[in-house]
């Protein structure tokens, strides 16, 4: 039997900031652990090394492995439902992972509420999504490889989040980003595509510098990298060491969650195949930025400083991404722009603390499965138009393609904020929070939902109703019931997803994790809050009625449009900017330091060389083999000699 | 007399070089190429009977020691510690690896293939007698020996350049080897004054009282000969000529092998002997590793050759090692022991994938391929992971190395590790850079017809991942016999490692309490 001792310490630090994380070792089912990640990653090592011979049935490993995971999640999560709410850690540690003097690392997992939602949102979104996949990729040789990959990338996703320590989580966050740069390079034999997985990887890299000096910080401050360990002597370390760690988590989340500024590759990474963007860009992996900084709350609770630049990251990449989707015709661009905006309003969130950490994290859940929903519809239309991303081909799809009108649709509306739908609760709750910390920060967050609402509705419009576009050749069909069926069950987590706010279910359960949050009292009561936001979507939404609905979309983009919307189609500029401040003179400067290791360098090493060949030739020009030369050298050494003698004795 | 099992670890490939250039010289013969081998391979078994056999607390080891010239206090004196026994492994699994590999390379050579093995094996045994060595006579004697077989090596079966590229290294090497000698004399020199009368065991050296500026002058000339040889910047420019003439094998060998003498050198001469120097030096040695670090990575990033660029690489990653050795604290130092084995692998699958890859299209330059990944799937895909273990992916074994030294670096001083870690988005980019040119997009057609690896090329190569894989989720089987040499050496030094600010225990307390 194990019960955790709840000590008057943690009693005290749970009424104050964020609680001291206390494991209790894992047993029955929670012994299991380790073997939620060993199976997709066995799944992974089996496609990956298994080559053609595992061709034939690859892929329903691929989904089994990851089924199993998911039943074995439940099972756990179940398991942490029945126990009391501050019996809800367990910890397993699997063994010694590297002892080097004092830095010493468990290869331990985690599990307690936190990592348990995230459990079945991976396993379970995906699960659907690997299901769909089969459906998806049937027509592509190499689908055995995808699913392995898609193994891999649930395993690493699965080591993330629930390490028990900081480099632990390390090797999740690179697990998947690996995962990623392969699957954004699936279809490798397209420049833009090997392009695109390469970009990701390095911008992710900088990110990574943040999270490696992090690592480092930790340790060198608390003597340890775990979680545990330091959530209960975080508030003692100063100010100075707390700011820098918030900041340099930030710096890592910005990356791994693509907010500004580097939110550059996120658009580009939709050269991946579709399951892909659903599953890692949107649902799970680019939420792992705000996973650590909720999972980080005993360092951001004692760090403003840090936590107001999470909250500044937040609101700018909300509108940021939202621009950006305004002005997309290119429909998976366009969704990355929303999710890069919705990622922001999670960020923003988990910047306010107590108060937002466990809405950051409802708001994630509710958005893994509304944008996996939209992107694997995305998907099925493009599966109808031939794999053609652009809307401007598309319109009047919504007799064609029915069940994929109808679960868009769910998702679209859940997305909004549409009363009642998932995304009403989640967002609404975010922007209520944003008021109670700051003016400024709640407005950006109200227009951004008003600004989501135009760019959502404009996508819906242009792909779905309106004149047909299409081209003669295309015929457009509604995909198999293996992609479909999918579509229904994500459409139906889009609508209901809500009900986790039931009772105030999700907050309490996150509290212990988290902490508990006092109730903001707002300027106006919540309901008028709620009121207002759904105005706000209703002007966005009737904007994109006038602009886009009534008009004829043309099949070509306009070019003579205004000077926003060229800046919202070139992102901002913010590959512009890379551009111009980064990689042009990054060029020059290795061009430049080429030369001087061929020439400086290297030359001055040749130059030596040449120098003493120049001396031995002047030296062998001595050598001339006449004896009345020898000997004229001689007599003139002799000379010198005496001279210095006598010059000696003399002084 | 306990067994000579050291000397026998040495002789075995020296016996083995002998018997190979003896045999008959038949062209196409693949005798040579099989006992060269199967000498190769015992000499793997061996080596693992000793590792098996270490005793990681109780060390230097199977010791032997013979007055070898009395009047130098020279001693024919060896003896393992886990540094020492670290990169005795590497050598004895790297070679047999390289042999496989580069099974038809020594074909068509200046020299018959049997010499191109034969100086192989050589190779072999005297540098497993450098990290033997615990005489510092016989230590250079042995280290300036190791030049003649890889002298041979580059100059005999390179490519278009080898001639320059080999008397540049012998030039560079013999500078660096003349400046140790001159330290080598003057060790004579300081402990022919001492108690213990002239001589050169490392166990005697150590307990000599020397005078500050002697020992700072005669480290300048242990440091700079280590710094040629491993290679540091600015005396780095002859090791990508040296590995772009080479044959693939030969630039392992030089690389992941003979560079190594340099940082090992630094750990067991340079700290051991002259510790206050090597502190004296610490600032300056510091800068120029951090400085390697960025400065090699970036000019990998500039180049068009492969080999070259596999080169500059190393450049970086010796100036990561050279950073943990010299931050005189254990993470740094187990992380420098460890990088140097893990380097060794990544680098050798790195050098052979490619070499495969260059043998096949006949070019050496990144632009002359594209979309390689399509026609040969499986040299992409090794391609992939040896690159990934170059850029220190978690999961992969030089991860855990790279890291130590950052961690090390940092508690140092944060200001190393916040220059260093720039390196991790550089190595990014010159792995990434390079597969994508070579191995995405459109296959250009001079590509095309190119077959994918054979069994023997998968065979040689498989050791190496698996072993990348391995140690990079389980490095414990060598953290534990390098971390009590790495002790050792920092008390010799005279320093411990810094205390965390706020220590934390409570959580761990929690858990034994819990196991009950």
């Amino acid at each position: 039997m194990t019960t955790t001792v709840v000590t008057p310490l943690s009693a005290i630090s749970l009424a104050e900031g964020a609680p001291v994380i206390e494991a209790a070792s894992a047993d029955g089912v929670f012994s299991l652990l380790w073997l939620i990640i060993a199976l997709p990653a066995l799944g992974a090592a089996i496609l990956l090394l298994g080559g053609r011979r595992t061709d034939a049935w690859g892929h329903l490993l691929g989904v089994a492995t990851v089924a199993g995971s998911f039943a074995l999640s439940l099972l756990a999560f179940l398991a942490l439902l029945g126990r009391d709410a501050e019996d809800r850690s367990v910890g397993q540690t699997l063994y010694s992972w590297i002892e080097a003097g004092p830095f010493t690392v468990d290869l331990a997992l985690l599990y307690d509420p936190l990592s348990a939602l995230f459990l079945l949102l991976i396993t379970g979104v995906g699960g659907i999504i690997h299901v769909y996949s089969i459906g998806y990729m049937e027509h592509d040789a190499r689908r055995r490889r995808f699913f392995g990959y898609l193994n891999l990338f649930v395993a690493a996703m699965l080591v993330l989040v629930l390490a028990d320590n900081y480099l632990v989580l390390f090797l999740g966050w690179e697990g998947v980003g690996l995962a990623s740069y392969l699957l954004i390079g699936f279809w490798q034999h397209k420049p833009s595509a090997a392009a695109a997985a390469k970009k990701a990887f390095v911008v992710n890299r900088v990110g990574d510098i943040g999270m490696a000096l992090g690592v480092m910080l930790a340790f060198a401050t608390f003597g340890t990298v775990g979680f545990a360990e330091i959530s209960a002597v975080a508030g003692e370390a100063s100010d100075g060491v707390l700011t820098a760690l918030g900041l340099l988590f930030l710096l890592a989340a910005a990356g791994k969650s693509a907010q500004v500024p580097l939110q550059s590759w996120l658009l580009d990474a939709m050269e991946g195949p579709t399951p892909v963007s659903a599953l890692i860009h949107a649902a799970t992996m680019v939420t792992a930025g705000v996973y650590l900084v909720v999972r980080s709350n005993f360092i951001y609770e004692a760090a403003p400083v840090a936590q107001t630049a999470v909250v500044i990251v937040g609101a700018v990449t909300l509108l940021w991404g939202a621009i950006i989707g305004t002005a997309k015709d290119d429909i998976k661009k366009a969704l990355a722009g929303s999710t890069m905006s919705q990622i922001g309003y999670m960020m923003l969130a988990a910047g306010l603390g107590v108060a937002g950490y466990a809405f950051a994290i409802f708001h994630l859940l509710t958005h893994g499965f509304f944008k996996a929903n939209m992107f694997l519809g995305a998907g099925s239309v493009m599966h109808a138009m031939d794999d053609d991303v652009d809307m401007r081909h598309y319109g009047a799809l919504q007799k064609m393609l029915p069940v994929t009108f109808l679960t868009f649709a769910m998702g679209y509306l859940a997305i909004i904020g549409f009363p009642g739908f998932s995304g009403f609760w989640s967002k609404d709750k975010i922007i209520e929070a944003a008021f109670g910390e700051n003016l400024v920060v709640g407005l950006a967050a109200l227009l951004g939902a008003g600004i989501t609402a135009f760019y959502m509705t404009r996508l819906m419009l242009m792909t779905f109703f309106g004149e047909k576009r299409w081209s003669e050749d295309v015929h457009p069909h509604e995909s198999p019931k293996v992609m479909t069926v999918p579509l229904i069950v994500l459409a139906a987590l889009s609508v209901l997803g809500g009900a986790m706010l039931l009772g105030n279910w999700v907050v309490e359960w996150l509290e212990p994790t988290v902490g508990h949050a006092e109730h903001h009292e707002l300027a106006v009561s919540p309901l008028v809050m709620t009121l207002i936001v759904t105005v706000v979507v209703a002007v966005g939404v009737a904007l994109a009625w006038v602009l886009v609905g009534k008009r004829e979309v043309p099949r070509v983009a306009p070019a003579n449009v205004s000077v926003f919307t060229r800046a919202a189609r070139a992102d901002l500029y913010g590959d512009a900017l890379n551009e111009g401040l980064f990689m042009r003179p990054g060029d020059r400067f290795v061009g430049d330091l080429t030369r001087f290791d061929d020439h400086g360098v290297d030359g001055a090493v040749n130059g030596t060389a040449a120098a003493f060949g120049g001396m031995s030739g002047v030296f062998r020009r001595w050598q001339n083999g006449f004896v009345r030369s020898y000997a004229l050298s001689l007599l003139a050494g002799a000379v010198l000699l005496l001279a210095v003698l006598l010059a000696v004795n003399l002084a | 007399m306990s067994f000579p099992w050291l000397t026998v670890l040495m002789a075995v490939p020296l016996l083995g070089a002998v018997l190979v250039a003896l045999l008959p010289k038949r062209p196409d013969g693949a005798l040579p190429k099989q006992v060269a081998f199967a000498f190769s391979l015992v000499t793997l078994l061996l080596a693992a009977l000793v590792g098996f056999g270490y005793d990681a607390r109780a060390g230097m080891q199977l010791t032997e020691e013979y007055t070898w010239i009395a009047a130098f206090g020279a001693h024919y004196a060896l003896g393992l510690d886990g540094i020492g026994l670290t990169l005795v492994l590497l050598t004895a699994i790297l070679v047999p690896v390289v042999i496989l590999a580069s099974w038809n390379d020594g074909d068509g050579g200046r020299w018959s293939t049997n010499s191109f093995f034969a100086w192989m094996l050589a190779l072999e045994g005297l540098a497993l007698g450098v990290f033997m060595a615990t005489d510092v006579f016989l230590f250079y004697v042995l280290f300036e020996a190791t030049l003649i077989p890889i002298y041979f090596l580059i100059g005999g079966f390179g490519g278009a350049r080898r001639s320059y590229a080999a008397m540049k290294f012998l030039l560079y090497s013999l500078l660096g080897g003349l400046l140790m000698l001159a330290s080598v004399i003057g060790l004579y020199v300081v402990s022919a004054d001492s108690e213990f009368g002239p001589t050169y065991l490392l166990s005697e050296l150590t307990q000599i009282e020397m005078d500050q500026n002697v020992g700072r002058w005669l480290f300048l000339g242990f440091f700079i000969a280590f710094a040629i040889k491993a290679p540091m910047f600015p005396v780095h420019t002859w090791l990508p000529d040296a590995a772009a003439a080479g044959t693939p094998g030969t630039s392992v060998l030089l690389v992941s092998i003979l560079d190594k003498i340099g940082t090992f050198g630094m750990i067991r001469f340079g700290l051991g002997l002259f510790p206050e120097a090597a502190q004296w030096a610490t600032p300056v040695v510091l800068v120029l590793a951090v400085f390697s670090v960025l400065y090699g990575a970036l000019l990998a990033i500039g180049q068009n050759s492969i080999p070259r660029l596999i080169a500059y690489t190393s450049v970086s990653h010796f100036g990561f090692i050279v950073l943990g050795i010299f931050v005189l604290n254990s993470a740094g130092q187990v992380g420098s022991t460890l990088y140097m084995f893990n380097h060794g692998l990544s680098t050798a699958a790195l050098f052979l994938v490619t070499g495969f890859l260059i043998r096949r299209r006949g070019s050496a330059l990144i632009s002359d391929y594209g979309g390689v990944e399509k026609v040969a799937p499986v040299l992409a895909g090794i391609f992939l992971v040896a690159g990934l273990s170059s850029l220190s992916l978690p999961g992969l074994s030089p991860f855990v190395s790279e890291f130590l030294v950052l961690v090390g670096a940092f508690t140092y001083n944060w200001w190393y590790a916040v220059f260093a870690v720039l390196g991790i988005v550089l190595a990014a980019l010159y792995i990434l850079l390079m597969y994508q040119r070579t191995m995405t997009g459109p296959t250009v057609p001079a590509v095309a017809p190119m077959r994918d690896l054979g069994l023997r090329e998968v065979s040689a190569l498989a050791p190496l991942l698996v072993l990348i894989v391995l140690l990079g989720f389980y490095p414990k089987p060598l953290t534990t016999i390098i971390e009590p040499a790495v002790q050792e050496t920092l008390q010799q030094v005279g320093v411990s490692d810094p205390a965390p600010d706020v220590p934390a225990t409570a959580g761990s307390g929690e858990h034994e309490e819990n196991d009950q």
